[in-house]
């Protein structure tokens, strides 16, 4: 009821923002809601730093995978590639560390080669010969998943030192919590977050600031508009899918960085976890609507409830996944509700 | 090219598949000067425009502009800009999630990145200059159409072009904002900057344009000046119907059998499709007809008749009492039927077989709790396919592998078995073949004398003359007069479409 209110004496300036600018809002107030009631109700380890940063430990890959995606979403596409493709990428990385000596150089080289090879292959294919996005990557998954087996069949941890040495790094915060004993214990981070934040505010940029970026949003406004309106509609989605690949590529190898291991299971499904943090990031599937911090954001609230479940000792997966779809279709309940509220006001 | 044009169009062809939309059609526009582009719809004015910006390419021909050596090659709407050619379409192509400023901007701004300020600085200015109510930041899709549409031609004018294009820019504004679009346009043409001006409203022609180039079934007419066009000519050249062969007899009996009873009637009546309101009424036993060029209204008439688009006003009386008709439903339980001019979108249900076609209104009647028995529908089926003499393989084959004629046959039986009592007709023969068309003239002429009142819509005038006994003739929306008797004649009617034979 109270919400009702405010909502009501705020929507004079809601009817002003931008549908991507409201959805946006939506998301984070809800992360953080849903975060203080964590923190008030279940307390334990949502009090600690370190919970809050390993949230982000365990999905740096993810938030580099769901900013692709809600880059190829943007422009009305979808790509369902980059789970397989962040298995063959930590695969085809572990065996030339391992097996043909390679170094981390090359093969941070192999998996951005990887990724911008799917993006191109892909990104022609949705551009220039007007395939269905969802037909293309669909093909490129199953692609993917064969060329991992191809690689090396079997899962296997990499023994590489310089490698092992790289993935063990971890930056430690100013910041912790004093244990048992009384001993501070700073927070740390991995190298792969770092690598995500970066992520997110290069494309944060790229998406509020650059013709590029806003040629996106045009493309999945109304590509025909956005054509008659003098942009490239064909270059734009090549690039917005190119982008997904090479950002599939860089998530794949913070994959890599985390697990130390190559596996054909590797990041199964990681590409639906993707297309929900999107959404619940405010990513529209229609197109023409979406925000990189919000896709952010939608990472850390699907990984919340995910913990939430667990420390409930709900932890069967099953109850991770019906809490996640009943999350998901919440939020679209919600952002329909206001995105409709809206429109009446008008 | 001659000195003081900046844009020749000359031998353009251009085909959808086996459709010659554009045959060896030429077109020039001088520097300064407003230059209408005429035609009824399908005359190819749309594609000859999206030819020169780049939206189509052609098949044949060539372009020069002003300060370009030799022919120009214009791929897309983007070169097209780039060459100085900017363009208002006919439909809206905005993108409504982006704000109103970067729709303005979008597109056409040089450098790699967006300055927001500097943008919607910018595009204040011009939404003020123009008077549009809208905020640079606000997001286009919660503006009105009308105001998007102004948002569109303050993109275009805002630009730095040599060739402005207006492709029907004005449908969707109200009198001063259109007063306003054409101040902006005598001040762009002082200016030097030539303008193609794309409308139905011949008003509008004669308002502000210096010449006119007429097409007509993707043929050159022929280019006017404007004093030397009066408005019946350039009725006559887009309907390509000499003034002097234009000679009809009318029987004069039709009216013999028209009762005295009012069947329907309606006073101010509007919808959010036909905007200003109209009377009409229509006797027992009664032929009529509503005329006027493609955009002139009169389907909009009808449809606010049958409550088709959202009905906003006026009284409605059938059979002299006061009813309210707000959903073709309503009209229909109120025994009046609406053959729709658009058959495929508004008309068959494509999948369904010719039986289940025939049948569809009668059961909408009932209610769909009430199912028509199989053999009831059987029968009512065989006698309309017999009495109409629909062609079709049996009564259960899909109504989509009928041809054209035969489906507006089974349309026409579907109004028939609820026993109307009146009976809108909109376009009922366009696209079928000429036997067909006098069946169903005589068709109609046969209900009238059986007591039904019948509406009836066409483009062509001759089919009109021969079946109604009454004529609304409708220009820019209004009705503009009514012709019976003595007056239903082709120079007269195009006198009247014209504007008084000015």
């Amino acid at each position: 009821m109270m919400k009702k209110v405010a909502l009501n004496r705020r929507t004079g300036r809601l009817s002003q923002m931008t549908d991507t600018n409201l959805l946006l809002t939506i998301t984070i107030v809800v992360f953080f809601a849903m975060y203080l009631a964590a923190m008030l109700f279940i307390g334990r380890g949502f009090l600690r730093v370190q919970t809050f940063l390993n949230i982000l430990n365990e999905n740096a890959a993810l938030i580099i995978l769901s900013c692709g995606m809600s880059l190829v979403m943007i422009t009305g596409g979808i790509d369902i590639s980059v789970g397989k493709l962040t298995a063959l990428v930590c695969m085809s990385a572990a065996v030339n560390l391992d097996y043909n000596g390679g170094s981390i150089l090359t093969s941070i080289l192999i998996a951005l080669g990887i990724g911008l090879a799917f993006g191109i292959v892909q990104g022609y294919l949705v551009a220039y010969l007007d395939i269905q996005p969802f037909i293309v990557t669909l093909g490129g998954m199953f692609f993917a998943k064969g060329m991992t087996t191809i690689v090396n069949a079997t899962q296997f941890n990499v023994q590489n030192e310089a490698f092992v040495a790289l993935k063990n790094t971890r930056i430690y915060l100013p910041v912790g919590s004093v244990n048992r004993l009384g001993k501070f214990v700073p927070a740390y981070v991995e190298i792969g977050v770092v690598v995500a934040i970066v992520t997110v505010i290069v494309l944060f940029i790229l998406l509020r600031w650059t013709k590029l970026g806003r040629s996106l949003y045009a493309v999945g406004g109304n590509s025909q508009s956005a054509n008659m309106l003098g942009i490239n509609v064909r270059r734009t989605k090549f690039i917005a899918h190119l982008l997904c690949g090479l950002l599939a590529g860089i998530g794949g190898y913070v994959y890599f960085l985390h697990v130390g291991s190559g596996a054909p299971s590797h990041a199964s499904g990681a590409e639906m976890n993707a297309i929900a943090s999107s959404i619940i990031g405010g990513t529209m599937l229609t197109g023409g609507v979406g925000n990189i911090i919000g896709t952010f954001f939608g990472v850390l609230s699907l990984s919340t409830i995910k913990n939430i479940v667990a420390l409930l000792g709900l932890d069967d997966a099953w109850w991770t996944n019906i809490t996640v779809a009943a999350m998901i279709c919440i939020f679209l309940v919600v952002q329909s509700a206001v995105l409709l509220r809206k429109k009446d006001r008008n | 090219m001659q000195k003081d044009s900046v844009l020749e169009m000359r031998g353009i062809y251009k085909s959808f598949y086996s459709v010659k939309a554009l045959q060896d059609v030429d077109f020039t526009l001088r520097e300064g000067e407003i230059h209408a582009l005429m035609g009824e719809n399908g005359a190819g004015k749309s594609t000859l425009i999206k030819v020169l910006t780049g939206v189509y390419e052609k098949d044949a021909g060539e372009v020069f502009l002003k300060g370009a050596e030799g022919a120009v090659h214009i791929k897309s709407p983007e070169d097209a800009q780039n060459a100085g050619i900017s363009t208002v379409y006919q439909e809206i192509t905005l993108c409504p999630n982006l704000t109103v400023a970067e729709n303005m901007y979008i597109g056409r701004t040089k450098g790699f990145v967006t300055n927001w300020r500097q943008m919607n600085a910018g595009a204040r200015k011009m939404l003020e200059s123009l008077g549009i109510p809208a905020r640079a930041e606000q997001q286009l899709g919660t503006c009105s159409i009308a105001v998007q549409q102004m948002v569109a031609i303050a993109r275009a004018v805002d630009m730095e072009c040599k060739v402005l294009i207006l492709d029907e820019p004005t449908s969707s504004l109200d009198e001063s904002e259109v007063a306003k679009l054409f101040r902006l346009m005598l001040d762009l043409k002082s200016r030097g900057v030539g303008i193609i001006f794309v409308t139905h409203f011949l008003d509008q022609v004669y308002e502000v344009c210096d010449r006119i180039t007429v097409l007509r079934d993707g043929k050159l007419v022929g280019e006017y000046a404007i004093e030397n066009l009066p408005r019946v000519e350039l009725v006559s050249k887009m309907l390509g119907k000499e003034l002097n062969d234009l000679s009809d007899i009318k029987s004069g009996d039709e009216e013999a059998h028209i009762g005295s009873e009012v069947i329907y009637e309606a006073e101010g009546l509007s919808s959010s499709a036909a905007r200003h309101p109209f009377d009409f009424s229509i006797h027992k036993g009664e032929v009529n007809g509503f005329t006027g060029l493609l955009g002139s209204g009169r389907s909009e008439c009808v449809r606010a008749i049958f409550g088709a688009d959202k009905v906003t006003g006026g009284k409605v009386r059938v059979n002299g009492k006061d009813v309210r008709i707000s959903k073709p439903r309503d009209a229909m339980k109120h025994r009046i039927g609406y053959l729709p001019e658009d058959r495929k979108r508004d008309g068959i249900v494509g999948d369904l077989s010719v039986r289940d076609n025939i049948i569809l209104a009668l059961q909408v009647l009932d209610g769909f709790f009430h199912p028509i028995s199989r053999a009831k529908a059987e029968k009512a089926a065989d006698e309309y396919i017999k009495l109409l003499e629909i062609k079709t393989a049996s009564s259960d084959t899909p109504i989509k592998s009928l041809s054209g004629g035969n489906q507006q046959k089974v349309i026409l039986a579907r109004w028939l078995l609820t026993d109307p009592q009146y009976l809108i007709l909109d376009e009922p023969t366009r696209g079928i073949d000429i036997g067909t068309k006098i069946e169903i003239q005589k068709l109609v002429l046969q209900l009238a004398e059986k007591g039904k009142s019948v509406t009836f819509i066409s483009s062509e005038i001759d089919e009109m003359l021969r079946t109604c006994s009454r004529l609304v003739v409708m220009r820019d929306g209004k009705t503009v007069g009514e012709l019976r008797g003595a007056d239903l004649t082709q120079n007269k009617i195009m006198s009247t479409i014209a504007g008084g034979g000015k």
